[in-house]
């Protein structure tokens, strides 16, 4: 066999049934497991073979085209949006994309949905085990900004409870992320959360943090990493999303996590805790769901609950800067305007340096970094074809960050 | 009890973007998807029942053909029917949806980004 031929054509997503479960993780039928291994292999062919050929017809024609017309380049990634929706290459790809993330939806709602009231019980249940760890406020209001669209697609998204004590789209949200990120999150999903308490482990010997807080930390897939790399730190898990605390608590109570509080509140006003009493505050995947004067109060609250030589890191894909192509910008922003991430663009565009330099932050003790997935679901066993770029959409991350001295 | 039907179909928030020039292309496409989906697992269920009727070599084809289902039988075969009917429908079922919405369930994302790069 020559070379070419013992490289495989494609990587394979992971199969379905390698999904790790947990008490309150969703009873997931031959068919459910079936439907989602379709849709895993479907996001696969996208952005294997069709999402490559974008940039083959921006090169070969859209760009072509636009400067034949207008006697010049394009100076914005509106402009390149806006003559990338007339290509139909770009028109089938981005047709069919969306139509995956719907259909992602659907499966995972109605498996999540045919069993809400068991689901209901069985987080009741577990967080009965532990009632002081789970704070929640059911007065809180649901941010403007997470009210007005439902993010990524999700019908209903973080906040909605279709009857008391439903959890169905915290359910659906753990059991979907699997297929959208083709595993690469690993069976837990908490690839992020991992790299990040890896990262610090690493980098920072000798910081010992007593008290970590999460924000935005959603069902806690990433936060329990965090308690579990410091066993002797109290970590506390923030959201404004109440059904998804309640599935996240009762997921860490059934994974025997103890280490770890949930808390229903809007990072916006960090009020009832004080000035200085935590050593790391990390957000991951959240300040893009958020908004521009959101992000300047959560800032401002970061810096204060910070203690002295605390920590502070946040996970997102790459800022947009001057320098990234506008075709490459336009692509990583697809999910703005086609999957509800509204904010994402103008968050990509904010200079994070001088976001966290505005609410006290010394230039000198700026951090970035880029960090990729720990993966429990590859195979090392066998070759790997090359991986194309899936702009926006890999597991692969840019950290930001800052040390308060 | 939930309709669990028709929810797990719904409509997201947000006005939903049309990629092709004819929307009526984009919503066929989309019900095809669906169905092209739904015979993907009906293929790895199939698939798992021979490999497993295989390897204990309980069955012979023409049962399969014989088979007349009770009662019971019948009635779980016709929810899977409406189950995997609605499921196909979604697209036309979330246009319905939007015609029906408050307009500020359905604001476009050019416009929700303008206003949260601005508030
Ligand atoms: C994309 S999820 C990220 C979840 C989690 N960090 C992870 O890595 O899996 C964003 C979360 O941020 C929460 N969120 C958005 N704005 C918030 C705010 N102002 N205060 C607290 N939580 C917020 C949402 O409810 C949602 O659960």
């Amino acid at each position: 066999m020559d070379a070419k031929s013992q490289t495989p054509a494609v990587n394979l997503p992971p199969v379905y049934s390698l999904i790790a479960r947990h008490e309150v993780f969703p009873e997931v039928s031959h068919d459910e497991t079936a439907r989602y291994n379709f849709l895993a292999n479907l996001n696969r062919h996208l952005a294997t073979y069709i999402s490559p050929g974008n940039k083959i017809a921006f090169d070969k024609r859209v760009q072509p085209n636009f400067v034949a017309e207008h006697g010049r380049d394009f100076q914005t990634r509106d402009e390149v949006k806006e003559a990338m929706k007339q290509d139909p290459h770009y028109q089938s790809w981005a047709a069919l994309r969306r139509s995956t993330m719907e259909m992602r939806q659907q499966g995972g709602r109605s498996m999540t949905l045919r069993q809400a009231e068991d689901l209901a019980k069985k987080v009741a249940n577990l967080n009965a085990k532990s009632p002081e760890t789970l704070i929640l406020d059911p007065n809180l209001k649901t941010p403007y900004y997470l009210s007005i669209m439902d993010n990524h697609c999700m019908p209903g998204s973080y906040h909605t409870e279709l009857f008391e004590g439903d959890v169905s789209n915290a359910a659906n949200y753990d059991s979907g992320l699997f297929v959208t990120s083709g595993g690469m999150l690993g069976k837990y999903t908490d690839g992020g959360g991992k790299a990040i308490a890896s990262w610090v482990l690493s980098n920072a010997p000798d910081f010992k943090p007593k008290r970590i807080l999460d924000i935005g930390c959603g069902i806690g897939h990433n936060t329990l990493p965090l308690a579990t790399a410091f066993p002797d730190a109290e970590v506390i898990g923030l959201d404004t999303g109440g059904p998804m605390l309640k599935y996240g608590h009762a997921r860490a109570v059934a994974l025997g996590i103890k280490n770890v509080k949930f808390m229903q509140i809007n990072a916006e006003n960090l009020s009832m805790f004080e000035n200085e009493s935590f050593d790391w505050v990390q957000t991951t995947m959240f300040l893009h769901e958020t908004s521009s004067k959101a992000m300047v109060n959560i800032g401002n609250e970061i810096f204060r609950i910070l203690k002295p030589n605390g920590l502070s890191l946040h996970i997102e894909q790459p800022q947009y800067t001057a320098e990234m192509p506008l075709y490459e910008q336009f692509i990583r922003d697809w999910d703005a305007f086609y999957n509800n991430e509204p904010f994402w663009g103008a968050m990509h565009d904010v200079d994070m340096n001088d976001w966290m330099i505005s609410t006290g932050f010394k230039r000198e003790n700026l951090l970035q970094f880029g960090a990729r997935s720990i993966n429990d679901n590859e195979d090392h066993t066998k070759p790997k074809a090359p991986e194309v770029e899936d702009h926006g959409r890999s597991a692969i991350w840019n950290v930001f960050g800052a040390w308060k001295k | 009890m939930i309709n669990d039907i028709l929810l797990s179909s719904n409509k997201a928030k947000g006005k939903r973007p049309y990629f092709l020039e004819d929307k009526t292309v984009e919503r066929v496409l989309n019900i095809t998807m669906a169905v092209a989906g739904e015979l993907a697992v009906m293929h790895e269920r199939l698939d798992t029942i021979e490999r497993l009727l295989e390897k204990k070599n309980i069955l012979q084809r023409s049962e399969i053909e014989s088979f007349i289902p009770n009662s019971e039988e019948a009635e779980e075969r016709q929810r899977w029917h409406a189950t995997y009917i609605a499921r196909v429908l979604r697209t036309v079922q979330q246009e319905l949806e939007a015609l029906q919405q408050d307009p500020s369930h359905n604001r476009s994302m050019e416009e929700i980004a303008e206003e949260l790069g601005r508030i």
